[in-house]
Protein backbone atom coordinates (compact mmCIF):
# COMPACT_ATOMS: atom_id res chain seq x y z
CA UNK A 1 0.00 0.00 0.00
CA UNK A 2 2.72 2.06 0.86
CA UNK A 3 4.25 1.83 -2.62
CA UNK A 4 0.86 2.69 -4.21
CA UNK A 5 0.60 5.85 -2.55
CA UNK A 6 4.59 6.46 -3.59
CA UNK A 7 3.66 6.07 -7.25
CA UNK A 8 0.77 7.34 -7.28
CA UNK A 9 2.11 10.56 -5.88
CA UNK A 10 4.98 11.01 -7.55
CA UNK A 11 3.77 9.70 -10.88
CA UNK A 12 0.49 11.12 -10.94
CA UNK A 13 -0.68 7.76 -12.28
CA UNK A 14 -4.13 5.70 -11.64
CA UNK A 15 -4.00 2.12 -9.40
CA UNK A 16 -5.13 0.43 -12.10
CA UNK A 17 -2.10 1.58 -14.73
CA UNK A 18 0.27 1.03 -11.88
CA UNK A 19 0.87 -2.48 -12.67
CA UNK A 20 1.94 -1.71 -16.24
CA UNK A 21 4.06 0.92 -15.27
CA UNK A 22 5.55 -0.87 -12.40
CA UNK A 23 9.58 -1.66 -13.47
CA UNK A 24 12.56 -0.82 -11.72
CA UNK A 25 16.03 -2.77 -11.39
CA UNK A 26 14.01 -5.23 -8.79
CA UNK A 27 11.91 -3.32 -6.96
CA UNK A 28 8.53 -4.05 -7.29
CA UNK A 29 9.27 -6.40 -10.38
CA UNK A 30 6.35 -8.67 -10.25
CA UNK A 31 2.75 -8.28 -8.82
CA UNK A 32 3.04 -11.10 -6.06
CA UNK A 33 6.23 -9.27 -4.19
CA UNK A 34 5.15 -5.68 -5.34
CA UNK A 35 4.85 -3.32 -2.22
CA UNK A 36 5.65 -6.66 0.61
CA UNK A 37 8.18 -7.32 2.85
CA UNK A 38 9.73 -9.89 0.64
CA UNK A 39 10.13 -7.39 -2.55
CA UNK A 40 13.97 -7.47 -3.34
CA UNK A 41 14.96 -3.98 -4.51
CA UNK A 42 18.69 -4.56 -5.71
CA UNK A 43 21.58 -6.65 -5.26
CA UNK A 44 25.41 -5.64 -5.32
CA UNK A 45 28.31 -7.04 -5.07
CA UNK A 46 32.01 -5.77 -5.51
CA UNK A 47 35.65 -5.87 -3.62
CA UNK A 48 35.64 -4.18 -0.70
CA UNK A 49 37.78 -2.00 0.87
CA UNK A 50 39.67 -4.59 2.17
CA UNK A 51 41.09 -6.22 -1.81
CA UNK A 52 40.90 -9.58 -0.63
CA UNK A 53 37.29 -9.61 0.81
CA UNK A 54 33.92 -9.31 -1.31
CA UNK A 55 30.93 -7.05 -0.03
CA UNK A 56 27.54 -8.86 -0.59
CA UNK A 57 24.63 -5.73 -0.55
CA UNK A 58 20.93 -7.17 -0.90
CA UNK A 59 18.17 -4.19 -0.82
CA UNK A 60 14.65 -4.85 -0.45
CA UNK A 61 11.19 -3.39 0.25
CA UNK A 62 12.28 -0.18 -1.85
CA UNK A 63 11.31 2.51 -2.08
CA UNK A 64 10.91 4.09 0.84
CA UNK A 65 9.85 7.49 1.41
CA UNK A 66 11.83 9.90 3.42
CA UNK A 67 10.66 9.92 7.10
CA UNK A 68 7.61 7.81 8.95
CA UNK A 69 7.86 5.42 5.45
CA UNK A 70 11.87 4.61 6.40
CA UNK A 71 11.55 4.89 10.09
CA UNK A 72 8.92 2.71 10.77
CA UNK A 73 10.22 0.28 7.83
CA UNK A 74 11.12 -3.34 9.56
CA UNK A 75 12.37 -6.42 8.10
CA UNK A 76 10.10 -8.85 8.75
CA UNK A 77 10.81 -11.87 11.43
CA UNK A 78 8.82 -14.26 9.18
CA UNK A 79 11.41 -13.47 6.04
CA UNK A 80 14.41 -15.50 5.60
CA UNK A 81 16.46 -13.37 3.15
CA UNK A 82 19.44 -15.09 1.34
CA UNK A 83 22.59 -14.76 -0.45
CA UNK A 84 23.18 -17.45 -2.78
CA UNK A 85 26.79 -18.44 -4.20
CA UNK A 86 27.51 -20.97 -6.73
CA UNK A 87 31.40 -21.62 -6.93
CA UNK A 88 31.26 -24.82 -9.41
CA UNK A 89 29.36 -22.95 -12.26
CA UNK A 90 25.99 -24.85 -11.93
CA UNK A 91 23.95 -22.34 -11.04
CA UNK A 92 22.90 -24.36 -7.83
CA UNK A 93 23.90 -22.52 -4.56
CA UNK A 94 27.04 -24.26 -3.22
CA UNK A 95 26.70 -21.61 -0.35
CA UNK A 96 24.61 -19.15 1.59
CA UNK A 97 24.66 -16.45 3.89
CA UNK A 98 21.04 -16.22 5.84
CA UNK A 99 19.37 -13.17 7.53
CA UNK A 100 16.23 -13.45 9.81
CA UNK A 101 15.29 -10.51 12.42
CA UNK A 102 14.28 -11.57 15.74
CA UNK A 103 13.18 -8.30 18.12
CA UNK A 104 16.04 -5.52 17.41
CA UNK A 105 18.39 -7.99 16.10
CA UNK A 106 19.13 -9.34 12.75
CA UNK A 107 20.95 -12.89 12.90
CA UNK A 108 22.96 -14.00 10.40
CA UNK A 109 24.32 -17.19 9.22
CA UNK A 110 26.91 -18.32 7.12
CA UNK A 111 29.03 -18.67 4.38
CA UNK A 112 27.56 -22.48 4.73
CA UNK A 113 26.59 -25.19 2.88
CA UNK A 114 22.69 -24.90 2.91
CA UNK A 115 20.38 -27.50 4.14
CA UNK A 116 18.75 -27.41 1.12
CA UNK A 117 18.75 -25.77 -2.42
CA UNK A 118 15.85 -24.45 -4.30
CA UNK A 119 12.55 -22.74 -4.07
CA UNK A 120 11.99 -24.52 0.05
CA UNK A 121 15.22 -23.11 2.24
CA UNK A 122 15.59 -24.07 5.97
CA UNK A 123 17.30 -21.80 8.44
CA UNK A 124 21.13 -23.36 9.07
CA UNK A 125 20.74 -23.21 12.79
CA UNK A 126 23.55 -26.01 13.37
CA UNK A 127 26.08 -23.60 12.46
CA UNK A 128 27.24 -20.79 14.19
CA UNK A 129 25.30 -17.41 13.92
CA UNK A 130 25.98 -13.39 14.38
CA UNK A 131 23.68 -11.46 15.36
CA UNK A 132 24.07 -7.74 14.79
CA UNK A 133 21.43 -4.76 16.45
CA UNK A 134 19.19 -3.63 13.10
CA UNK A 135 20.62 0.07 12.51
CA UNK A 136 18.34 2.99 12.58
CA UNK A 137 18.86 6.02 10.54
CA UNK A 138 21.39 7.52 12.44
CA UNK A 139 22.96 5.04 14.37
CA UNK A 140 24.45 2.66 12.30
CA UNK A 141 25.68 -0.68 14.01
CA UNK A 142 27.74 -3.83 13.04
CA UNK A 143 29.13 -6.60 13.96
CA UNK A 144 32.68 -8.85 12.67
CA UNK A 145 32.69 -12.08 13.38
CA UNK A 146 35.39 -14.91 12.00
CA UNK A 147 35.96 -11.76 9.48
CA UNK A 148 32.90 -11.22 8.26
CA UNK A 149 31.61 -8.25 8.92
CA UNK A 150 27.58 -7.47 9.10
CA UNK A 151 24.85 -4.92 8.56
CA UNK A 152 21.25 -4.47 8.66
CA UNK A 153 18.76 -1.05 8.36
CA UNK A 154 17.21 1.52 5.89
CA UNK A 155 20.17 3.35 3.70
CA UNK A 156 19.86 5.63 0.67
CA UNK A 157 19.04 3.97 -2.48
CA UNK A 158 22.00 4.12 -4.48
CA UNK A 159 20.42 2.66 -8.23
CA UNK A 160 19.49 5.44 -10.06
CA UNK A 161 17.34 5.73 -12.83
CA UNK A 162 14.69 7.89 -14.84
CA UNK A 163 11.65 5.67 -13.73
CA UNK A 164 9.07 7.81 -15.09
CA UNK A 165 10.46 8.11 -18.59
CA UNK A 166 10.87 4.25 -19.08
CA UNK A 167 7.91 3.49 -18.50
CA UNK A 168 7.01 5.87 -21.43
CA UNK A 169 9.69 4.96 -23.51
CA UNK A 170 8.68 0.92 -23.12
CA UNK A 171 4.88 1.97 -23.19
CA UNK A 172 5.73 4.04 -26.64
CA UNK A 173 4.38 6.79 -25.35
CA UNK A 174 7.45 9.00 -26.34
CA UNK A 175 8.55 7.46 -29.65
CA UNK A 176 10.02 8.17 -31.87
CA UNK A 177 12.04 10.69 -28.80
CA UNK A 178 13.08 8.17 -26.04
CA UNK A 179 14.85 8.91 -23.44
CA UNK A 180 15.73 12.91 -22.21
CA UNK A 181 19.08 14.00 -22.29
CA UNK A 182 21.30 14.97 -19.28
CA UNK A 183 19.81 17.83 -17.35
CA UNK A 184 15.99 17.14 -18.54
CA UNK A 185 16.39 13.78 -17.48
CA UNK A 186 15.06 13.14 -13.57
CA UNK A 187 16.47 10.41 -11.11
CA UNK A 188 13.49 8.94 -9.41
CA UNK A 189 15.14 7.29 -6.53
CA UNK A 190 17.30 10.20 -6.14
CA UNK A 191 15.88 11.11 -2.44
CA UNK A 192 14.42 7.38 -1.84
CA UNK A 193 15.31 4.83 0.50
CA UNK A 194 15.51 1.28 1.34
CA UNK A 195 16.32 -1.44 3.78
CA UNK A 196 20.15 -3.12 3.28
CA UNK A 197 21.62 -5.92 4.20
CA UNK A 198 25.53 -5.43 3.88
CA UNK A 199 27.61 -8.40 4.41
CA UNK A 200 31.58 -7.99 3.83
CA UNK A 201 33.28 -11.84 3.75
CA UNK A 202 36.91 -13.22 2.77
CA UNK A 203 37.36 -14.42 -0.25
CA UNK A 204 38.78 -17.38 1.17
CA UNK A 205 35.47 -18.35 2.60
CA UNK A 206 34.17 -18.24 -0.36
CA UNK A 207 35.97 -20.96 -1.93
CA UNK A 208 37.60 -20.82 -5.57
CA UNK A 209 35.58 -19.11 -8.02
CA UNK A 210 34.42 -21.13 -11.66
CA UNK A 211 35.03 -20.33 -15.32
CA UNK A 212 33.21 -16.96 -16.21
CA UNK A 213 29.64 -18.31 -17.44
CA UNK A 214 30.03 -15.43 -20.71
CA UNK A 215 33.46 -17.17 -21.75
CA UNK A 216 32.90 -18.29 -25.15
CA UNK A 217 29.77 -16.83 -25.61
CA UNK A 218 29.11 -14.57 -28.85
CA UNK A 219 32.05 -12.64 -29.56
CA UNK A 220 33.66 -12.89 -26.12
CA UNK A 221 36.68 -15.13 -26.66
CA UNK A 222 37.45 -18.11 -24.38
CA UNK A 223 39.39 -17.16 -21.56
CA UNK A 224 38.95 -13.31 -21.49
CA UNK A 225 36.67 -12.81 -18.29
CA UNK A 226 38.13 -13.53 -14.99
CA UNK A 227 36.69 -16.58 -12.90
CA UNK A 228 33.87 -15.62 -11.14
CA UNK A 229 31.10 -16.71 -8.66
CA UNK A 230 27.38 -16.50 -9.80
CA UNK A 231 25.57 -14.56 -6.69
CA UNK A 232 22.08 -14.00 -6.56
CA UNK A 233 19.52 -13.09 -3.96
CA UNK A 234 16.21 -14.17 -2.66
CA UNK A 235 13.86 -14.29 0.27
CA UNK A 236 11.78 -16.69 1.57
CA UNK A 237 8.91 -16.75 4.01
CA UNK A 238 8.17 -19.28 6.46
CA UNK B 1 36.62 -15.84 55.57
CA UNK B 2 35.48 -19.06 53.42
CA UNK B 3 32.19 -18.70 53.57
CA UNK B 4 33.12 -15.38 51.98
CA UNK B 5 34.67 -17.14 49.10
CA UNK B 6 32.50 -18.92 48.54
CA UNK B 7 30.11 -16.82 47.84
CA UNK B 8 32.16 -14.81 45.59
CA UNK B 9 33.10 -17.83 43.45
CA UNK B 10 29.33 -18.50 43.65
CA UNK B 11 28.25 -15.15 42.46
CA UNK B 12 31.10 -15.63 39.78
CA UNK B 13 29.72 -18.75 38.61
CA UNK B 14 26.70 -17.55 38.50
CA UNK B 15 27.50 -14.22 36.61
CA UNK B 16 29.50 -16.18 33.91
CA UNK B 17 26.61 -18.66 32.98
CA UNK B 18 23.92 -14.53 32.89
CA UNK B 19 26.96 -13.60 30.78
CA UNK B 20 27.36 -16.64 28.66
CA UNK B 21 23.49 -16.86 28.36
CA UNK B 22 23.22 -12.90 26.91
CA UNK B 23 25.54 -12.87 24.94
CA UNK B 24 24.04 -12.86 21.03
CA UNK B 25 26.86 -12.97 19.24
CA UNK B 26 28.77 -16.42 17.75
CA UNK B 27 26.15 -18.33 20.19
CA UNK B 28 26.35 -21.60 18.10
CA UNK B 29 24.32 -25.18 18.14
CA UNK B 30 21.98 -25.63 21.30
CA UNK B 31 21.47 -22.15 21.41
CA UNK B 32 18.54 -21.70 19.29
CA UNK B 33 15.96 -22.91 21.70
CA UNK B 34 14.89 -19.56 22.65
CA UNK B 35 14.63 -18.45 19.10
CA UNK B 36 12.70 -20.08 16.87
CA UNK B 37 14.00 -20.15 13.37
CA UNK B 38 12.77 -23.50 12.72
CA UNK B 39 10.28 -24.16 9.34
CA UNK B 40 10.31 -23.85 6.03
CA UNK B 41 10.52 -20.91 4.16
CA UNK B 42 8.67 -21.19 0.58
CA UNK B 43 10.80 -18.78 -2.12
CA UNK B 44 9.01 -15.37 -2.97
CA UNK B 45 11.75 -13.08 -4.99
CA UNK B 46 14.81 -13.78 -6.82
CA UNK B 47 17.44 -11.25 -8.12
CA UNK B 48 20.35 -11.40 -10.09
CA UNK B 49 21.12 -8.89 -12.77
CA UNK B 50 19.28 -5.94 -12.17
CA UNK B 51 16.53 -5.51 -14.08
CA UNK B 52 16.11 -9.00 -15.95
CA UNK B 53 12.35 -9.84 -14.51
CA UNK B 54 10.97 -6.47 -14.96
CA UNK B 55 12.47 -5.54 -18.40
CA UNK B 56 11.59 -8.72 -19.86
CA UNK B 57 9.26 -10.52 -18.46
CA UNK B 58 6.53 -9.35 -20.23
CA UNK B 59 3.25 -10.14 -18.19
CA UNK B 60 2.49 -10.17 -14.66
CA UNK B 61 2.09 -13.83 -14.66
CA UNK B 62 5.14 -14.63 -16.09
CA UNK B 63 7.03 -12.11 -13.77
CA UNK B 64 5.48 -14.42 -11.08
CA UNK B 65 6.95 -17.43 -11.85
CA UNK B 66 10.09 -15.86 -12.25
CA UNK B 67 10.22 -15.32 -9.25
CA UNK B 68 8.84 -18.49 -7.89
CA UNK B 69 11.40 -20.56 -9.97
CA UNK B 70 14.88 -22.03 -9.57
CA UNK B 71 18.13 -19.99 -11.25
CA UNK B 72 19.42 -23.09 -12.62
CA UNK B 73 16.03 -24.45 -14.23
CA UNK B 74 14.78 -21.23 -16.38
CA UNK B 75 14.83 -22.78 -20.06
CA UNK B 76 11.32 -22.34 -20.87
CA UNK B 77 11.46 -17.98 -20.15
CA UNK B 78 14.14 -17.40 -23.07
CA UNK B 79 11.25 -17.56 -25.76
CA UNK B 80 9.27 -14.77 -23.67
CA UNK B 81 12.58 -12.77 -23.13
CA UNK B 82 13.31 -12.56 -26.62
CA UNK B 83 9.61 -11.88 -27.68
CA UNK B 84 9.61 -9.00 -25.12
CA UNK B 85 13.09 -7.76 -26.87
CA UNK B 86 11.33 -7.21 -30.38
CA UNK B 87 8.83 -5.95 -28.85
CA UNK B 88 10.06 -2.93 -27.62
CA UNK B 89 12.00 -2.79 -31.10
CA UNK B 90 8.36 -3.09 -32.52
CA UNK B 91 7.12 0.06 -30.85
CA UNK B 92 9.85 2.10 -32.46
CA UNK B 93 9.73 0.98 -35.68
CA UNK B 94 5.57 1.42 -35.92
CA UNK B 95 6.68 5.04 -34.82
CA UNK B 96 9.25 5.50 -37.12
CA UNK B 97 7.61 3.87 -39.78
CA UNK B 98 10.18 1.20 -40.88
CA UNK B 99 10.10 -2.40 -39.87
CA UNK B 100 12.81 -2.57 -37.22
CA UNK B 101 14.47 -5.59 -35.28
CA UNK B 102 17.13 -6.15 -32.52
CA UNK B 103 20.56 -6.14 -33.65
CA UNK B 104 23.60 -8.28 -32.42
CA UNK B 105 25.05 -6.25 -29.32
CA UNK B 106 28.50 -4.94 -28.55
CA UNK B 107 29.37 -8.81 -27.13
CA UNK B 108 27.90 -10.44 -30.11
CA UNK B 109 24.87 -11.82 -28.83
CA UNK B 110 22.30 -12.41 -31.24
CA UNK B 111 18.45 -12.31 -29.84
CA UNK B 112 18.29 -15.65 -29.11
CA UNK B 113 21.92 -16.01 -27.05
CA UNK B 114 21.44 -12.42 -25.27
CA UNK B 115 17.91 -13.79 -23.79
CA UNK B 116 19.33 -17.25 -23.09
CA UNK B 117 22.12 -15.49 -21.67
CA UNK B 118 19.60 -13.29 -19.21
CA UNK B 119 16.92 -16.06 -18.97
CA UNK B 120 18.55 -18.95 -18.17
CA UNK B 121 21.77 -17.24 -16.02
CA UNK B 122 20.35 -15.00 -13.98
CA UNK B 123 23.41 -14.41 -11.68
CA UNK B 124 26.02 -11.39 -10.59
CA UNK B 125 28.95 -12.90 -12.02
CA UNK B 126 31.62 -12.24 -9.34
CA UNK B 127 35.64 -11.93 -9.40
CA UNK B 128 37.43 -12.51 -6.36
CA UNK B 129 40.51 -11.27 -7.98
CA UNK B 130 40.72 -8.50 -10.00
CA UNK B 131 38.16 -5.36 -11.03
CA UNK B 132 34.48 -6.27 -9.88
CA UNK B 133 32.34 -3.77 -12.46
CA UNK B 134 29.21 -4.67 -14.35
CA UNK B 135 30.73 -2.96 -17.49
CA UNK B 136 34.11 -0.87 -17.91
CA UNK B 137 34.09 0.93 -21.13
CA UNK B 138 37.62 1.75 -21.32
CA UNK B 139 38.66 -1.74 -21.37
CA UNK B 140 35.59 -3.71 -22.22
CA UNK B 141 36.25 -5.67 -18.71
CA UNK B 142 32.07 -6.57 -18.50
CA UNK B 143 30.15 -8.72 -15.76
CA UNK B 144 32.79 -9.03 -13.07
CA UNK B 145 30.35 -7.74 -10.20
CA UNK B 146 27.99 -4.87 -9.88
CA UNK B 147 29.60 -2.03 -8.23
CA UNK B 148 27.16 0.52 -6.27
CA UNK B 149 27.82 3.26 -9.01
CA UNK B 150 27.42 1.34 -11.89
CA UNK B 151 25.45 2.69 -14.73
CA UNK B 152 23.71 -0.62 -15.02
CA UNK B 153 20.25 1.13 -16.94
CA UNK B 154 22.27 2.54 -19.50
CA UNK B 155 24.55 -0.73 -19.62
CA UNK B 156 21.75 -2.45 -19.87
CA UNK B 157 19.82 0.06 -22.71
CA UNK B 158 23.10 -0.07 -24.88
CA UNK B 159 22.90 -3.95 -24.87
CA UNK B 160 19.25 -3.75 -25.72
CA UNK B 161 19.22 -1.29 -28.21
CA UNK B 162 22.74 -0.27 -28.98
CA UNK B 163 23.62 -3.04 -31.99
CA UNK B 164 27.31 -4.03 -32.86
CA UNK B 165 28.80 -0.46 -32.36
CA UNK B 166 26.53 0.20 -28.97
CA UNK B 167 25.62 3.46 -30.86
CA UNK B 168 22.45 2.25 -32.71
CA UNK B 169 19.89 4.34 -31.39
CA UNK B 170 21.93 7.04 -28.65
CA UNK B 171 19.88 10.08 -29.83
CA UNK B 172 22.27 10.83 -32.54
CA UNK B 173 21.42 11.27 -36.52
CA UNK B 174 17.77 11.50 -36.24
CA UNK B 175 17.75 8.23 -33.98
CA UNK B 176 15.87 7.74 -30.54
CA UNK B 177 17.92 7.92 -27.23
CA UNK B 178 17.16 4.48 -26.12
CA UNK B 179 20.56 3.51 -24.96
CA UNK B 180 20.81 5.93 -21.87
CA UNK B 181 18.49 7.27 -19.72
CA UNK B 182 19.98 10.42 -19.02
CA UNK B 183 20.85 10.37 -15.41
CA UNK B 184 23.84 9.29 -13.55
CA UNK B 185 24.47 8.93 -9.40
CA UNK B 186 24.23 12.54 -9.01
CA UNK B 187 24.97 13.71 -5.51
CA UNK B 188 25.61 10.35 -4.14
CA UNK B 189 28.80 9.25 -2.48
CA UNK B 190 30.27 6.16 -3.02
CA UNK B 191 33.70 5.99 -1.31
CA UNK B 192 32.10 5.24 2.27
CA UNK B 193 33.50 2.56 4.60
CA UNK B 194 31.79 -0.09 5.88
CA UNK B 195 28.25 -0.11 5.46
CA UNK B 196 29.60 1.33 1.87
CA UNK B 197 25.67 2.83 1.39
CA UNK B 198 24.38 6.54 2.51
CA UNK B 199 22.73 7.53 5.51
CA UNK B 200 19.03 7.56 4.38
CA UNK B 201 17.37 10.57 3.56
Amino acid sequence: MKKTKIFAAIGGLGVAMLSVFLIAADHVDSPSVAGGVTDIADVYAFQGDNPNNTVLIATVQGPLMPGTNTTEARFDENVLHQFNIDNDGDFVEDLVIQAVRRGDSMYFWGPTEPLSTGLNAQVAVNTPRTSVAVSTSTDVKTTTNNGVTYFAGPRRDAFFFDFNRFNMVTAGAVAPEGFLPPGQASDFFENLNVLALVVEVPNSLLGDAPTHVANGVGAIPEGTLPNSYNVWVTTHRR
Amino acid sequence: MKTFKIKILFAAIFASLLFVGCSDDDDGPGFEQDLDFSGTYAQEDHMGRPGINTVFGGSDEVKNRFNTSITSNRTTFQPTFQATLELYHDVYGNSLGVDLDYEANIFGLDAATFTTVLAQFDALQVAPEGQTIYFNQDTGLALTGRRLQDDVIDVSLTLMFGGMTGTRFDGNNGTPQLTSDGVGSGDRNFSLPFPYLETPN
